[in-house]
């Protein structure tokens, strides 16, 4: 009986993650275009518009291979079960100690290998310059998110999340100088890697300016539909990862009963309203960057949590 | 027969086989014959070696020859390590000589290859089966000479012969440098039985020296940076199946060499050596990949590969000495099973992946990627094998790369328990050039396959290659099952490794294959745990799902169209990103600083029609700052010293009289 509620649990957190990638993604969209004094579609627009790419054909390019034809689902896998990972409401779910923080950020890895692939599989200069840009910001920001592991790792003794997120819920951590710098490098790293503003710009229909959308030029119906869709989750993963590492409050312990997970699924969701509020006004009140002024942004970020780890070391109540 | 006799039969065999290649020389059967010969040998020696090591490797077997040294005799010893090793090896030749089955026949001279291939795989059998300075000394050289006469197989090619010339040079380097730190740990006393050594107290004041003179040793072997620079020459030079053996399997010989001295025979390692170590290592690793991402030569870049992951094997090792220098046994432990985990997962996928060079060159003559492209739909078995290597080369989950570089993360994540600033400082800094080095390996590697394998072909060559043989095929498929296997139940290869780590640290990883679902828990649960085997079976199950779903309930239909690419689609195949080109971002951004990177673009002026041009300016730091100097050294002197031949012969008699004198000045003052 425990093992079947267990996985019960661990079924409903792997369809709220994705019921609610969508959303998000719908939310921070009509907040931008509030910001900006438009009305804005629906937060209900992206369901329909996956909705309405699934049901569409697939137009294939003529030289397009096999890879090209699994990877949308490849990817959407690989995001789905990091996503599924990650605590949102409750911790210590049944599957989470099957990979700890750095096979997460590994998954998200795979799912991008085989995109950039795919980008370079019809052979259009697009795809290419999408690919090569997106592995180029990849090696800047592996290297930083890894970084950030590290400092909390320091402070929790773990990179199991679900370890991370209890010892951090706990008072006695308190405010530490290292984890605000992990804070902001982790903020930065998940600009970058969910192709947001200013590193990318997911809105633009200008293909040179493009990073991520153009590797995925060539992709068309359902095929688009698990890109995007993966994309979604992983913007939701971003979230709930700040959120359950560092904003750890009301998050249910594992096996603590239906009220207290309601409890948590109720916080999660006002956190996840709360971030999404903060990327659409971060997101408007910056300009995109060159992509050649990435690697500065990134590098920014690297230091953040190069320092945050040298200070754990100079004393572990930094 | 005890399990060394057993090794012993296995080399003469191989030994024997090699001098059947003289005599059958040109005939046809002389190639299904030695390969097929070798494979099976290799086979039997694999299973006598894996046996030991699963029973536990308990007790050393040893074996004494009457030959070598008259008062020492030659002594040979079979012991954890060793057979650990002797897996790696024989389990490459195996490959390697199954691939040769069928690529073989390709092979424009193979009365140049045959009778070398058996050979250099007795000569790394029996350098890490030798027990005493002299056997391994001569052992080594005899490895080193065939791989060398292996590498000058082809040596009508352009650029082989000076392959060959470098790797001689660098060779003779190496054994020099390793015959005098052998000559510095067998002491005053010169007994050069490893169990003597073993025995003998050691002055820090040596083993720094035998530091320094095993990093030379065995690093330029390895490839270390900056030993490294014949590496990339010498293992493309070869054919694929022995460039797959030289990268796979040769540099994993100089780890064991390096292992063997500073770990076993040196005795306690100190922690100031670990800082050099870790320092050479991250460089080694981070240096060796972006030197692999500037590259358009597809065998050039694995070679370059290999210098990676040689880094990221020494950065382990570097953990383990440190640790265990310090008197943390769990960790040091964890680090050491890491950079064997690592090795062995390294043979696999490069290997693989210069097979599968190998076959694209069978396929088509090219080796520059910047001509090939779209081969996925003309090999498409060759193909997926070697996207299964890339994947697990570029440590991704759930392939086996990424367990030896997440068990190496976690053991930089012990670093705290450190007690000295300097480690303490460094190693963070090391795990973030090794995530440096990950992550550029995965870009280097969406590069290869990218444009050799997808787009459309950049020439004749590419559009018009076939399928290679079956023989071929079946190399790479094992090697790529055997990396997912290595990948989704790493436990097995971890327990398999334990007792290696008993013998060399005195302490094991803990037991994994008791774990519940078969995860791997390197220090404990609440630390950290992994389990390849559900994240293979999620991913899986996730996207059938998917597949099912939306192949059930909403669109199936699939329609074929020119590509869009924005309306812009019918440019030639040239007009693709290419290897040069897809490497832009990061020359950008790391080459200007490591290789002075400059790109010229000279644009003609509006309404010429000449074509632009880009000229890339990348200039080799290491080669320019360290071995054109010593070239020129070298060069000028000998020009100086050209005079001397042309002397008549009334000069050569004083010249010989006047050193006469000299050398009898020098010997009445001396004495």
């Amino acid at each position: 009986m425990v093992v079947i509620s267990d996985i019960i649990v661990q079924g409903v957190q792997m369809l709220l993650v994705l019921l609610l990638a969508p959303l998000l993604t719908g939310y921070v969209r009509k907040i931008k275009a509030r910001l900006v004094r438009r009305q804005g579609a629906s937060v209900f627009q992206p369901y329909r518009d996956l909705l309405r790419l699934l049901r569409k054909e697939v137009v294939l390019a003529d030289n397009a291979s096999w890879l090209f034809r699994v990877t949308p689902y490849i990817t959407f896998a690989a995001i789905w079960v990091a996503a599924a990972l990650v605590p949102t409401f409750a911790i210590g779910l049944l599957f989470n100690w099957t990979a700890d923080l750095i096979a997460i950020v590994a998954l998200l890895g795979s799912a991008r290998f085989f995109l950039a692939l795919a980008g370079m599989d019809v052979g259009t200069s697009f795809g290419g310059i999408g690919s090569s840009r997106e592995v180029m910001i990849a090696a800047l920001a592996e290297p930083a998110m890894l970084l950030i592991v590290f400092c909390l790792a320091l402070v929790a003794g773990s990179t199991q999340l679900s370890t991370v997120s209890h010892l951090l819920a706990s008072s006695y951590v308190g405010l530490r100088v290292s984890l605000g710098m992990a804070l902001v490098a982790l903020f930065m790293v998940a600009i970058a890697e969910n192709a947001r503003i200013p590193v990318d710009n997911p809105a633009t229909h200008l293909e040179l300016t493009m990073v991520h959308e153009a590797m995925i030029l060539e992709y068309s119906g359902r095929h688009l539909a698990m890109i995007e869709l993966g994309a979604f989750l992983k913007l939701l993963l971003y979230v709930s990862l700040i959120a359950c590492v560092f904003f750890p409050w009301q998050i249910a312990l594992y096996g603590s009963g239906a009220l207290s997970y309601a409890i948590g699924a109720g916080a999660y969701i006002v956190k996840l309203a709360l971030a999404g509020f903060l990327l659409a006004l971060f997101e408007t009140a910056t300009a995109k960057m060159r992509v050649f002024r990435v690697p500065q942004f990134l590098g920014a970020a690297f230091m953040l949590g190069l320092l945050g780890t040298l200070l754990l070391f100079v004393s572990r109540s930094f | 027969m005890s399990a060394v006799a057993l090794q012993m039969v296995c080399v003469a065999g191989l030994l024997g086989l090699a001098a059947l290649a003289i005599v059958l020389s040109r005939s046809k059967i002389a190639t299904p014959v030695i390969y097929g010969a070798t494979l099976a040998v290799s086979l039997i020696a694999l299973t006598g070696t894996l046996r030991f090591l699963l029973s536990g490797a308990a007790d050393a077997t040893t074996l004494t020859l009457p030959v070598g040294l008259p008062w020492l005799g030659a002594h040979f010893r079979l012991d954890a390590l060793a057979s650990f090793f002797l897996v790696v090896i024989n389990l490459g030749g195996a490959s390697a000589s199954l691939y040769g089955l069928g690529y073989g026949h390709h092979d424009p001279a193979p009365h140049r290859v045959l009778p070398f291939f058996p050979a250099f795989l007795a000569g790394m059998n029996l350098v890490v089966l030798a027990d005493d300075a002299f056997s391994y000394l001569l052992c080594w050289e005899f490895m080193s000479l065939a791989s060398w006469a292996l590498v000058m197989a082809h040596h009508r090619e352009p650029g082989n012969a000076r392959a060959g010339y470098v790797y001689l040079v660098m060779a003779s380097f190496g054994t020099l440098a390793l015959l005098l730190a052998f000559g510095l740990l067998a002491g005053p006393a010169g007994d050069y039985g490893f169990a003597a050594i073993r025995a003998a107290q050691h002055t820090p004041y040596a083993a720094t020296l035998v530091l320094i003179l095993m990093l030379l040793g065995a690093g330029s072997k390895a490839g270390l940076v900056p030993l490294h620079v014949w590496l990339p020459l010498a293992h493309p030079a070869a054919p694929s199946h022995v460039s797959a053996l030289m990268s796979g399997v040769m540099t994993k010989v100089a780890i064991y060499g390096f292992i063997r001295v500073m770990f076993d025979l040196l005795g306690e390692p100190s922690w100031p050596a670990s800082v050099v170590v870790l320092f050479l290592g991250s460089i080694t690793a981070v240096m060796g990949i972006l030197y692999a991402m500037m590259e358009k030569d597809l065998k050039r870049l694995l070679a370059y590969s290999t210098i990676e992951n040689i880094g990221i094997v020494f950065v382990s090792l570097g953990l383990a000495m440190a640790f265990q220098a310090n008197g943390l046994k769990a960790a040091a432990a964890l680090a050491f099973t890491a950079a064997l985990f690592h090795a062995l997962n390294h043979s696999f996928f490069k290997s693989l992946l210069f097979f599968g060079a190998g076959a694209v060159l069978t396929a088509t003559g090219e080796r520059d990627m910047d001509k090939l492209g779209g081969l996925i739909h003309r090999m498409p078995f060759t193909s997926f094998a070697v996207l299964v290597g890339c994947v697990a080369i570029s440590a991704l989950p759930p392939f086996n790369g990424f367990v030896s570089e997440w068990l190496i993360f976690q053991a930089v994540l012990q670093s705290p328990e450190l007690p000295q600033w300097a480690l303490k400082i460094m190693v963070p800094a090391v795990g973030a050039m090794l995530a440096l080095a990950a992550a550029l390996a995965a870009a280097c590697f969406v590069k290869t396959y990218g444009v050799t394998f997808l787009g459309r072909p950049r020439g004749t060559a590419a559009g018009t290659a076939g399928e290679v043989d079956r023989f071929s095929l079946a190399a790479m498929f094992i090697l790529a099952a055997l990396c997912l296997l290595a990948g989704i139940l790493p436990g097995l290869a971890i327990d398999g490794l334990a007792p290696v780590a008993t013998q060399i640290l005195g302490s094991r990883m803990p037991v994994q294959t008791g774990q519940p679902w078969l995860s791997i828990v390197p220090i404990a649960e609440s630390r950290s745990s992994y389990n390849g085997l559900l994240v293979m079976v999620f991913i899986t199950a996730a996207a059938s799902l998917a597949v099912y779903v939306i192949h059930r309930f909403a669109s199936r239909a699939l329609r074929r169209g020119p590509a869009w690419g924005c309306g812009f689609s019918d440019a030639t195949p040239a007009a693709q990103y290419s290897a040069v080109s897809f490497a832009q971002p990061i020359r950008r951004v790391f080459g200007t600083l490591v290789f002075h990177a400059r790109d010229h673009v000279t644009m003609p002026p509006p309404g010429d029609l000449r074509p632009a041009r880009l000229r890339i300016e990348l200039h080799d730091l290491v080669w320019n700052g360290i071995y054109a100097p010593i070239a020129d050294v070298v060069g000028f002197s000998s020009t100086r010293l050209n005079r001397l031949q042309f002397l008549t012969i009334r000069r050569y008699l004083s010249l010989v009289f006047a050193t006469l004198v000299t050398l009898l000045l020098v010997l009445a003052i001396w004495s």
